[in-house]
């Protein structure tokens, strides 16, 4: 639930600004009708996307602050008679021992996953920029990845690292490396489920990089070439420039979907061994779900707290765009 | 272009939120509350496996036929179910009868959800104390098992035989252990269980913790230490797969199932899985430290019957559980989920009647203790989580287990206060 409405709440503020700009030209102003008519007729064309956004957006979202100040056990969340604690679930959370390790889990997995999704995802756009045979089909192919559900490719994942039976190890063994406990060792359990999340995020990277590139016209990277760049030089003077609009939108969308990362980890090895693999919305999600007994307030927390961190994120990226446009 | 490529995937993202919401909605406040029509009852279990038109299914209908009305099933999964059962609760659309994993029971009845089986008027007096513990709560009782299963050591008589070893031999942990040795000498692995970092790796540990006398109220007692110290060597010197830290029981069960494995530890519900093997199986009791059986925990559903706003529902739901608790009843459940051990001796008798070779488990589960019993009830799964996450952090290194079980008392202590 929390994890669906940490969701919720980061996209909110995307979805009220394409809102704001679309009722406006649905409802022209009429001179013959009163100021007041014309009021009623916009409201009436916003009506159904503000009840939207009130009953689908609002709402979870103040239920979530409503669950995390108030210490909701279980009996008080049938009868709904929770006590206000005002922000002392949040002072639990932060001072949690846990909180460091699953900030800075979240900083890798989300940071590492980006990085290295970015550049492969763009390595690959600029790949198939160059049409050839059979581009399509593997371009296509890419985005596997992408279309199989969750727990496919999770379950897959965690199999081909398997201690003892996974395919990993065994092609590395033929190289004569020794068994990698991928999963069950605190040193690489982070490091498998990013790899996992990686191999889940290039086709996203690739499909709005590569619609990206589509934009820059021929034309420069003609010139460019009768002036002697190589494609080196094309790609860091023409390519990455022109791309960074895109790049941004890429990197913040990545940041958002990653930060909120809970159902690879789940599955590969559910936050563990041990907490080595807990990151904030695995943490949130385990708090509710995870245990014989639901925590819904801690979780709800943990969830705002996530939130927090993409709304700065976005914010910053608002900021970076004004900037720019300035 | 930028913005044309994000608004169809955020379109689609709120789409498919918005419908997970209608879902959510409509589950909740289609399972008429008290003012339903008074024709139909409603039932929840965690069976997803047992579709419409199964035997379970048709079981469940007539139970209902029988008392004059009809009963509408849901299935939901193990852990959505306690999770639903509380939202329904909060909308005041609870089910009339639900299917409940043991150790979930204290947590609804905390919540006072659960009528008390005086309130319905049912007899548990037939039901093994040890069994129905796990349903009570300061001198209440808030339901009835339908069966209970437990867990034991499965062996592959063809591994243990190549390496000498009889299993009958196994009767304490140093023959266990001494065992693990021949067969791994032989070349076959040891033994596989579940230390997968969710309830299924605490009720694996159980066996060995409370064989070692250790309790759950003092998760760092030197018997505690002992047995995680067991498992830890065990998997240190490659008895036991590296994988236990992340299995799950399924995953320990097709590891067995591969017939490299002398040992698994897995339950009742494995019985017929087993039979079907490619190779000759055979189950023993789990030992205690210095021998005997060990306490395993009990596992197995409870029948309870939530509170309703209408008292007049209550009849009918007191004839639907009783056609279900019958001694006949049981056999029948015993049957229809491979082997689920009936809760009443007059039940396990007429089980062990038709089926001789199951008297191990009969027994085992008359050992077995409830995981909420010693009055644990509500800070079992706050006591659990905590040991699952020592065990965790033992067996892959982060600690000793020494200090992953100070570590788990600690935790424990702060949020039980």
């Amino acid at each position: 639930m929390t994890t669906t409405l940490a969701d919720a709440g980061t996209r909110r503020g995307d979805r009220a600004g394409a809102g704001d700009g679309s009722p406006a030209p649905a409802g022209p102003p009429r001179r013959r009708r009163g100021p007041n008519g014309t009021q009623w007729a916009a409201v009436g064309f916003a009506a159904p996307l503000l009840t939207y956004l009130a009953v689908f957006y609002a709402y979870p979202l103040l239920r979530n602050l409503d669950l995390s100040t108030h210490d909701y056990t279980i009996r008080a969340f049938v009868t709904g008679d929770a006590e206000f604690v005002g922000l002392d679930n949040y002072v639990d959370v932060v001072s949690s021992p846990l909180f460091g390790t699953a900030l800075a889990n979240t900083a890798i997995f989300t940071l590492g996953s980006i990085a290295v999704q970015f550049t492969l995802g763009l390595a690959l756009a600029v790949f198939f920029r160059s049409s050839f045979r059979l581009s399509g089909l593997l371009r296509a192919l890419f985005l596997v990845p992408w279309l199989l559900p969750l727990i496919v490719s999770a379950s897959t994942w965690s199999w081909m690292l398997n201690s003892e039976n996974g395919i990993v190890n065994s092609v590395l063994g033929a190289f004569g490396v020794g068994q990698v406990n991928w999963l069950t060792s605190p040193d690489t359990a982070l490091l498998s489920v990013t790899i996992a999340n990686i191999w889940l995020g290039i086709p996203f990277n690739l499909v709005i990089l590569y619609s990206g590139l589509q934009n820059i016209p021929d034309e420069v990277y003609e010139a460019s070439s009768l002036d002697g760049a190589g494609p080196w030089r094309q790609f860091w003077s023409i390519t990455f420039p022109l791309l960074r609009p895109v790049s941004a939108i890429t990197l913040l969308l990545g940041l958002i979907y990653t930060l909120k990362v809970v159902d690879v980890i789940w599955i590969m090895t559910t936050g563990g061994p041990g907490d080595a693999t807990t990151t904030l919305a695995v943490w949130s999600y385990s708090e509710a779900f995870g245990t014989g007994r639901p925590d819904f307030s801690p979780a709800a927390a943990v969830g705002n707290v996530l939130i927090l961190i993409a709304l700065v994120c976005g914010l910053l990226h608002i900021q970076l765009q004004r900037r720019q446009e300035a | 272009m930028i913005s044309s490529t994000r608004k169809p995937a955020l379109a689609a993202a709120a789409g498919l939120l918005s419908i997970g919401l209608l879902a959510g909605c409509s589950g909740g406040s289609t399972d008429g509350g008290g003012e339903a029509a008074s024709g139909t009852y409603t039932w929840w279990d965690p069976y997803p496996q047992h579709e419409s038109g199964s035997d379970w299914a048709n079981r469940v209908e007539a139970c209902g036929t029988e008392a004059g009305v009809e009963i509408q099933r849901t299935a939901y999964d193990t852990t959505a179910l306690t999770n639903q059962a509380l939202l329904a609760a909060q909308e005041g659309s609870s089910p009339d009868v639900i299917l409940l994993d043991n150790p979930a029971v204290s947590t609804l009845a905390e919540a006072g959800i659960l009528s008390t089986v005086d309130e319905l008027g049912l007899d548990v007096s037939e039901v093994d104390e040890n069994l129905l513990a796990a349903g009570q709560l300061e001198g209440d009782t808030f339901g009835i098992p339908i069966g209970a299963n437990t867990l034991a050591l499965y062996y592959n008589t063809a591994v243990l035989e190549a390496a000498g070893v009889d299993p009958a031999s196994v009767t304490d942990w140093a023959s266990l252990t001494a065992a693990l040795e021949a067969i791994d000498a032989s070349g076959a692995r040891g033994i596989t269980f579940a230390g997968i970092g969710t309830e299924e790796g605490s009720f694996q540990f159980l066996p060995w913790f409370w064989g070692a006398g250790a309790d759950l109220d003092e998760l760092d007692s030197p018997e505690a230490v002992a047995a995680l110290t067991l498992w830890k060597d065990w998997v240190d010197r490659g008895l036991a797969p590296n994988t236990v830290i992340n299995n799950s029981q399924n995953t320990t069960w097709e590891e067995f199932l591969t017939g490299d494995f002398g040992f698994v530890e897995n339950g009742t519900w494995q019985v017929n899985s087993a039979a079907e093997a490619g190779f000759e199986t055979g189950y023993v009791e789990i030992p205690a430290e210095s021998g005997g059986v060990a306490p395993a925990p009990t596992g197995g559903e409870f029948i309870v019957a939530p509170v309703q706003d209408d008292d007049a529902r209550y009849d009918v739901t007191r004839e639907i559980v009783e056609c279900m608790t019958t001694p006949e009843g049981f056999v029948e459940t015993a049957n229809t989920f491979a082997y689920y051990v009936p809760p009443t001796e007059e039940g396990q008798e007429a089980l062990v009647e038709e089926r001789p070779d199951l008297e191990t488990w009969v027994s085992a589960v008359r050992e077995a203790k409830g995981r909420t019993s010693d009055d644990l009830g509500t800070d079992y799964p706050v006591v659990s989580e905590a040991l699952w996450t020592a065990v965790q952090r033992a067996l892959s290194g982060i600690a000793s287990p020494q200090e992953a079980l100070e570590a788990a008392q600690d935790q424990v202590e702060s949020e039980l206060g």
